[in-house]
């Protein structure tokens, strides 16, 4: 079936929700929503914390203070200039969702709540500061609810269950993109002046992760396949609280709110590695001491996790505050945290890396900032670059919110001077012969078994800690599985409803993503933020203060530099 | 533990009626049961079908039938249901295909009951002001994840499919007791109408389905009280 909008969006996430809210607020713009969920399933849903902004509600804050904990979070490799608009633009955009009926916490003046969150500071880095606007810790799932239910009021159309497969480009504009309806499985073409991707993340490329088992990179790994390249892949972040075993995502809320960390001992150990921060020093940090707790024997029980402490905050702060952190581990580990301790280990969080974009989400296509008209990106899957080497909690609610609007009131404007491009052809053979070979192949290869390899390989080599010897085996083995996935089969032959088809797309999503991961790992000789090599300790900027661009080319891939923006704070030691 | 699992499969375009197939499975006792899923779908039957999403009980994704009663795959475990565990997708709506339902026809109701914050008046610079007070009179109701556990768990529903249910009322009341909300009437209409509200016999299966905890019974109660008071 063919479709015609001037934009559509394919991501109905909260960055895709806001984009959608600017297209929908502009009049005589036909707009569609593409998602492979139904909206309100999107992983935003899932964030606890907060979304950071410097209102100055509780205390003296400013927006600069905020640009400069992002820059020194990301360890410097932050685009600066784009941090600068992201940090004054979270103000506006958080009264937008409060103005849309975002239900955020209260102070007793009835203005917006904040709280502490890790590497927010004030004047500098010299004390953590109240910055982190929350609706209890259901944050992200407010936003999304709340984007969702205007988005109902405005009348925005939705695709919801449509998986996309393809994005078609032609004469070097973006123009169109092929999807599934995933109730019959007919292929539909929807063609547009204008796309977004705004896909989220791929947290699912490691066996430790708090990302829902859809976040699986499809939209970055289907640009990179058309041959945009992606920037900064090797910076992900491992967050520590996640639930033993499981993952799931413990709120840095909770250390916000005097949640402590301890070893075996019962000690507090953030004291002997960040003396001024603690248990508040950025993720990566965190992640990394722990992993040092854990290999100086200080695990519990000289086990392979440590402990996240509440007992000390009493009932009412973690009933109150934390409830739903509190019902997770009452559920999933039995354990109360009230009273007592809950185990936790890092889990695979969040891609700082991403499809190149500039500030108003349009796709770059090379490292020489060469735009590809009418495609945008946003939200977790772009990389604009706000993160650098290490985001900080709070500043993805910030990003989507705030790069989602631009990129959709660049869209806004963009369309209404645009033309159609013309579609080739045929746009949809690929995608046609890619879903019937998988319905037609009798025997072969399991997608489940490749996945569950290529997971363990990538917590145990390409994770908190890397070197050459683990990046260089954890590229040959996923080599293995490309070429066995080559032969993957699948039983379900239905075309109706098939969603062990779609799973088995999305294995190889994450096969191709995994491959730029540690190709950008292995060229990146140095430690920065989320990424730590363990045969090159230390930061270097000499060599590396630049992004890499990873290209899938035909001879493999290939890989990139373009330098960082620093028009505000000259790179320091980063110490908490 | 070794489980025994029936789970009813149905697809329409393939079958005459639903059917159960039966899996035998070895499981931790504290795997969730969306773990026993995806083991059987993963390791036994690629064509076993269900939604999924976050896999931590914040989606909303996979409500469905265990043992008779609705739960969300993902946030119950094994040890608590048992060797025995029969599933079967939530009653009321079309199903799709084995543990997936039309959830089409859920979300119109949702929508009919104008889901939204309605406020006019201008914007302020900054925020609209609200007491905590204000902020704790809707509190419960904002904590709705679309599930559907509770509309397709309530008798009156099941004998009406036209009634809005409990899901929609909800989320009506997230906006009725929202301070800056002004809605007023023109939602109350939608409401007290015909499949309305007072469709609802305070039977309690919903508040039992409810995965996040919100008392929808009660909240259902609030609700009529309102809508009386306000009349009167
Ligand atoms: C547990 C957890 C807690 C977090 N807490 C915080 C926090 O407190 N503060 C903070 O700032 N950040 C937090 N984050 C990070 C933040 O929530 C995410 O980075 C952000 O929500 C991503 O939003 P998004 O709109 O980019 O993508 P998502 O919300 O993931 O949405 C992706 C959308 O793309 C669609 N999609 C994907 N593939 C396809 C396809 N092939 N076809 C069609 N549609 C597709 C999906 O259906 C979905 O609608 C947290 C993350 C996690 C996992
Ligand atoms: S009220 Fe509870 S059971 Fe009903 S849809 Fe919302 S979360 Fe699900
Ligand atoms: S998978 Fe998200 S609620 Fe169960």
């Amino acid at each position: 079936m063919y479709h015609r909008f001037d934009a559509i969006v394919v991501g109905a996430g909260g960055a895709g929700l806001m984009a959608a809210m600017q297209l929908a607020r502009t009049p005589g713009i036909r707009t569609a929503v593409i998602s492979k969920l139904y909206p309100t399933r999107s992983h935003t849903g899932a964030a606890q914390g907060g979304i950071g902004a410097a209102l100055g509600n509780l205390e003296e804050d400013y927006p600069e203070w905020h640009t400069f904990d992002t820059v020194k979070g990301g360890d410097y490799l932050v685009d600066q200039d784009a941090a600068d608009i992201m940090c004054h633009e979270a103000v506006e955009s958080v009264y937008e969702l409060e103005h849309y009926g975002l239900p955020f916490s209260r102070t007793p003046e009835g203005k917006i709540d904040q709280r502490r969150f890790g590497g927010h500071t004030r004047n500098f880095g010299e004390a953590p500061v109240r910055r982190s606007c929350f609706a209890a810790d259901r944050t992200g799932h407010m936003i999304l609810q709340t984007l969702y239910q205007q988005c109902i009021k405005r009348e925005v159309e939705f695709y919801s269950e449509f998986q996309l497969l393809d994005l078609i480009i032609s004469e070097g504009v973006c123009c169109g993109l092929v999807v599934l309806n995933i109730k019959d499985g007919e292929i539909h073409i929807f063609h547009a002046k204008a796309i977004l991707f705004a896909t989220g993340g791929f947290g699912r490329a490691w066996k430790i992760t708090s990302n829902a088992l859809s976040n699986t990179g499809d939209g970055v790994a289907i640009a990179f396949r058309r041959g945009i390249p992606l920037e900064d892949m090797e910076l992900y972040q491992f967050h520590p609280t996640g639930v033993y075993k499981l993952g799931i995502l413990l709120t840095e809320g909770a250390r916000g709110e005097g949640g402590i960390l301890r070893n075996n001992d019962g000690e507090r150990f953030t004291e002997r590695y960040a003396p001024t921060l603690l248990d508040l020093a950025p993720r990566d940090m965190v992640s990394r001491f722990i992993y040092q707790e854990v290999k100086e024997g200080r695990g519990i029980n000289g086990s392979d996790f440590v402990h996240l402490d509440l007992t000390h905050l009493g009932a009412d702060v973690v009933e109150n505050k934390l409830p739903d952190l509190a019902d997770f581990v009452r559920v999933y580990l039995g354990v109360d945290p009230v009273r007592e301790l809950i185990p936790i280990q890092p889990t695979a969080h969040y891609a700082m890396g991403g499809i190149p974009t500039d500030v108003d989400g349009r796709v770059l296509m090379d490292e020489s900032n060469t735009v590809l008209p009418g495609f945008y990106a946003a939200g977790e899957c772009a990389c604009v670059s706000v993160h650098g080497a290490n985001r900080l909690g709070t500043n993805s609610l910030v990003d989507i919110v705030v790069f989602g609007r631009r990129a959709g009131k660049h869209m806004a404007a963009y369309v209404q001077e645009a033309p159609f491009t013309e579609l080739p052809r045929t746009p949809d053979d690929e995608a046609r012969q890619q879903v019937s070979a998988l319905l037609s192949r009798e025997r072969g290869e399991s997608a489940p078994e490749i996945r569950e390899t290529l997971q363990e390989e990538m917590m145990d080599k390409v994770s908190v800690v890397r070197s050459e010897q683990t990046l260089q085996s954890a590229r040959k083995t996923v080599h293995e599985l490309q070429a066995r996935f080559a032969q993957v089969a699948i039983q379900d032959r239905q075309t109706w409803y098939n969603s062990e088809l779609l799973e088995t797309l999305e294995v190889g999503y994450l096969l191709d993503l995994s491959e730029s991961i540690i190709a950008g790992a292995l060229a990146r000789q140095e430690s920065r933020g989320g990424h730590y090599r363990e045969d090159y300790p230390e930061r270097d900027d000499t060599n590396f203060l630049r992004h890499s661009f990873v290209y899938n080319t035909p001879d493999g891939l290939r890989i990139a530099h373009k330098p960082v923006n620093i028009s505000k704070f000259e790179p320091k030691e980063r110490k908490y | 533990m070794q489980v025994q699992c029936k789970i009813r499969r149905y697809n329409p375009t393939q079958d005459k009626k639903p059917y159960f197939s039966v899996y035998e499975v070895r499981m931790e006792p504290t795997d969730r049961v969306l773990d026993l899923l995806n083991e059987i779908k993963w390791k036994l039957d690629g064509t076993l079908t269900y939604r999924r999403s976050c896999a931590h009980g914040v989606c909303g994704s996979d409500a469905m039938r265990i043992n008779g009663r609705n739960r969300l795959a993902c946030k119950v475990l094994v040890r608590d249901i048992g060797q025995k565990m029969t599933i079967e997708p939530m009653m009321g709506f079309a199903v799709l295909r084995d543990l997936v339902v039309d959830m089409e026809p859920f979300f119109e109701k949702y929508k009919a009951v104008k889901p939204y914050l309605v406020n006019d008046d201008p914007a302020p610079v900054t925020e609209r002001l609200q007491t905590p007070e204000e902020r704790a009179a809707y509190d419960d109701t904002t904590k709705c994840i679309l599930c559907a556990a509770c509309t397709t768990a309530c008798p009156p529903f099941w004998s009406n499919p036209d009634f809005v249910g409990p899901a929609a009322l909800v989320n009506a009341h997230r906006f009725i007791f929202d301070s800056r909300d002004k809605a007023g009437a023109e939602r109350a209409d939608v409401i007290s109408g015909r499949e309305g509200v007072w469709r609802c016999r305070t039977v309690f299966n919903c508040t039992d389905a409810c995965p996040r905890g919100i008392q929808v019974t009660n909240v259902m109660e609030e609700v009529k009280r309102k809508l009386l008071y306000d009349r009167a």
